[in-house]
């Protein structure tokens, strides 16, 4: 061996990195939500500050905490943490009590996220697996939209009973709902921002959206009414989700045949959901119910490599 | 094979954009160096058998001289690219890393070349000879792969290649090498096509240019204009468009896997300096003896590119291109997405080196690694159509099945997996050693099985004796 040796580093190939980082992804997704934050707080009044600063707060804080009693590396600067809890504020209704915001981070970062091995390993959306399990801990405060001098019922929960609603206000956002979901322009503009970016593509919220709107034709009973659709669209956080929730990296499928099979199961379960309940929480747990079925989903969307042969022509050419 | 349909581009892919940094060194005419000092020569600077010394310590050499024969039918010719003296025959190291047997050659300064047999015209030369020209001038493919070029040229069935690529997409970033061939050789190229286009009489021929190269492309159309059997195609700029099975895709709408040959594919493929050498070679009868290669990076203080003998040491050309501005962190034999960093700047140019990379920063090694968030950029930038996260975790624990399964071994090991991935992982690494074990692991299961047959057969043959 040469024993001259010089400090040049030696690594394996490539030599050079694309600049997008975990952190920064992490980042541009709670830019994208913005718009839909600034709009719930301008919408719902101050208190959903509130909310969201305790929710996002102790979900950093549980995660640094439980990195730090474990001895593993902190890793709340990946940002991860704090776009849970955003998510998860933005599922509250808006006069949520702030201690159950600090139960809901606990249980999406201990319980879902970090239990399993932490950033990447869970197989739901903490976010998500956390307000399911508040809706059913706690039923009554998790169903109460009541705000200010307003207070009834959700939009979705009036189609269902047959009064008209404004769809035009669904889609402004002048609604009741949790305090995310209730703009689905605010909602599509960061989204519109996620694509452009190239961190979210259609594949999932597109199969999705179709896949809902095909099945409420038929099993929605009023036939293809697009009033009726628009509003089922627009109400029940359906675009929050298909957006933002249903696109989580870590528990939707990596190719693009397994997103568009977890898609059309999304439209088919929040569909379901739909004609038998008209809970605002039909969305989360079709993606909650969808997120578990993803390692099934990725062993039924077969693979095949370029220039890929059948087995059974023995060497034929396609 | 039905489809005929060219795409202009394949799935996958990345786009390096404004990491391509071809301008560093785009409009640097080739220049030609002249060595200085030792110049080394490796038995193995090819896929296949490495060539034989045919000199001996002390012989006096001359430019264009055979100094090694092809060690078998895989294999290429090695010959001196200066006239001296034949210094010593021994172990050194060589762009990859390994030391390997050379032949050193103490250079003389006078330049003094053999004669060569009188060119001819393509017209008086037949097939065969085009393939013994070419076998004779030890020309092996010099994109990177370095196989052999007369085994390619001779498919089992010549009638059934219907095209000859020239494979000038260059779709590394910073290589500019072969651009500067088509710009100021454009004829050599084309004349090497013919030569190749001549052993097949069914074949058309395809130059195959990425169109972030706009002026190669319209004076190459110029210029075959009047060649009937020679098309130009722009093809669309990604990485790695210039790899075989993705320009195959990209020129025929055929695809091949790992077990084929392009000629399964009725294509030949060829890069744009392998085709200038196939022309020396087979009207001049001059044998492989140069290549250009780019000297860049951002540590080098004057980006070039070079016509050098092959032989040469590294260091000169750096010293060519005006030294190192400030020490690099890494240097690299080839292009950043597929070189070798190397550890050790005494090295020759060999038949395959394209380039050499002086970067400031090593940016693989600073790369921190997280958590894979699944976000699927690796399956996205797979020209393979593989899953790289999971290949990789398979890789980690050594899961020979599941890696298999998820088609593991049809890696090119282009890198573009490890480039997008946002967590960092070194993917490419992972899955390019874990192919290594697998193929040997497959290899070592058909040997055994071999084995066992030929125990059997030789037990029944004994007991029928008995
Ligand atoms: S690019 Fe990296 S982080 Fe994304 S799925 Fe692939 S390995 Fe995981
Ligand atoms: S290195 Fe292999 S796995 Fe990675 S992108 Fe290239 S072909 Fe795919």
């Amino acid at each position: 061996m040469n024993e001259e040796m010089n400090l040049m580093s030696v690594t394996s190939n490539p030599h050079i990195r694309d600049n997008w980082t975990t952190q920064k992804i992490m980042m541009h997704v709670i830019i994208a939500l913005m718009p839909a934050t600034l709009f719930g707080v301008w919408h719902f009044g101050a208190y959903t500050i509130a909310v969201i600063l305790v929710t996002v707060i102790s979900a950093i804080f549980f995660e640094f905490m439980y990195e730090k009693l474990l001895k593993l590396p902190i890793t709340i600067g990946d940002c991860s943490a704090a776009l849970t809890g955003l998510l998860l504020a933005l599922n509250m209704p808006p006069r949520i009590p702030l201690w159950i915001c600090v139960i809901g981070a606990f249980v999406a970062i201990v319980l879902v996220k970090q239990l399993f091995g932490g950033l990447g390993q869970n197989f739901m959306n903490p976010a998500l697996g956390a307000r399911c399990f508040l809706v059913i801990s706690f039923a009554s405060y998790m169903t109460n939209f009541a705000y200010d001098t307003y207070s009834g019922a959700t939009p979705l929960a009036q189609l269902k009973a047959g009064e008209l609603v404004n769809t035009f206000h669904m889609v402004v956002g002048n609604e009741m709902g949790t305090i995310g979901e209730v703009s689905v322009l605010a909602i599509v503009i960061g989204a519109c921002y996620l694509i452009l970016l190239g961190i979210i593509d259609l594949t999932i919220p597109g199969t999705y959206i179709v896949t809902f709107v095909i099945f409420w034709c038929i099993f929605g009973g009023k036939g293809i009414d697009p009033y009726y659709i628009t509003g089922q669209l627009a109400g029940g956080g359906l675009m929050l989700g298909a957006f933002f929730m249903a696109t989580d990296y870590v528990s939707s499928p990596i190719t693009f045949k397994g997103r568009v099979i977890f898609g059309i199961l999304l439209g088919i379960l929040t569909g379901v959901f739909r004609v038998f309940a008209s809970g605002a929480e039909g969305v989360s747990y079709a993606i909650i119910i969808s997120n578990l079925f993803v390692p099934l989903i990725e062993r039924w969307a077969p693979l095949k490599c370029f220039g890929y042969v059948k087995p059974e022509k023995g060497g034929d050419k396609k | 094979m039905s489809q005929n349909t060219p795409k202009f581009t394949f799935d996958g892919g990345i786009h390096p954009g404004n990491r391509n940094n071809k301008d560093i060194s785009k409009d640097k005419p080739i220049k030609t160096v002249l060595p200085k000092g030792d110049l080394v020569y490796p038995v193995s600077q090819h896929i296949g058998a490495p060539a034989k010394p045919v000199v001996a310590v002390g012989d006096k050499v001359k430019t264009g001289q055979l100094i090694a024969e092809a060690g078998g039918f895989v294999s290429a010719n090695i010959y001196a690219t200066v006239s001296g003296t034949v210094k010593a025959i021994e172990k050194h190291r060589v762009p990859v890393g390994d030391m390997v047997l050379s032949i050193i050659v103490e250079n003389d300064g006078l330049y003094e070349e053999v004669e060569y047999p009188p060119a001819k015209s393509l017209d008086e030369i037949s097939k065969e000879e085009i393939i013994a020209a070419v076998k004779n001038a030890g020309i092996v493919g010099m994109g990177g792969a370095g196989f052999p070029t007369h085994v390619k040229l001779s498919p089992k069935d010549p009638s059934k290649i219907d095209y000859v690529i020239a494979n000038c997409a260059e779709c590394e970033p910073y290589l500019t090498s072969d651009y500067r061939r088509m710009m100021e050789n454009p004829e050599l190229l084309i004349g090497g096509i013919k030569c190749v286009l001549k052993l097949f009489d069914n074949a058309k021929g395809i130059i195959a240019i990425e169109d972030n190269k706009p002026d190669a492309i319209e004076l190459l159309t110029k210029l075959t204009k009047d060649e009937p059997r020679v098309d130009v195609y722009a093809l669309k700029t990604k990485y790695p468009q210039g790899s075989e099975r993705h320009i195959i895709y990209a020129c025929t709408g055929r695809a091949i896997n790992s077990k084929m040959l392009p000629a399964d594919a009725g294509c030949i493929v060829d890069n744009c300096d392998t085709l200038v050498a196939i022309n020396e070679a087979v009207r001049n009868n001059i044998p492989l003896m140069y290549r250009i290669v780019t000297v860049t990076g951002d540590a080098i203080a004057d980006p070039r590119n070079f016509k050098v003998r092959c032989g040469t040491n590294y260091r000169e050309l750096i010293d060519e291109a005006g030294g190192f501005i400030t020490e690099p962190e890494c240097v690299i034999s080839g292009g950043p997405m597929m070189g070798f960093s190397l550890f050790d700047l005494d090295v020759p140019v060999t038949k395959t080196s394209s380039a050499l990379l002086c970067m400031k920063e090593d940016e693989a090694a600073h790369a921190v690694e997280t958590p894979c968030i699944n976000c699927g950029r690796c399956v996205e930038g797979c020209p393979e159509k593989l899953i790289p996260s999971q290949l990789a975790t398979y890789a980690e624990h050594e899961d020979y099945d599941a890696f298999n399964n998820l088609f593991g071994k049809e890696c090119i090991e282009c890198g573009s997996c490890s480039y997008v991935c946002p967590a960092k992982r070194p993917l490419a690494q992972a899955i390019k050693s874990m192919k290594k074990l697998s193929i040997g692991r497959d290899r070592a299961i058909a040997a055994a099985e071999k084995a066992k047959a030929e125990a059997a057969e030789a037990e029944k043959k004994g007991g029928e004796a008995k």
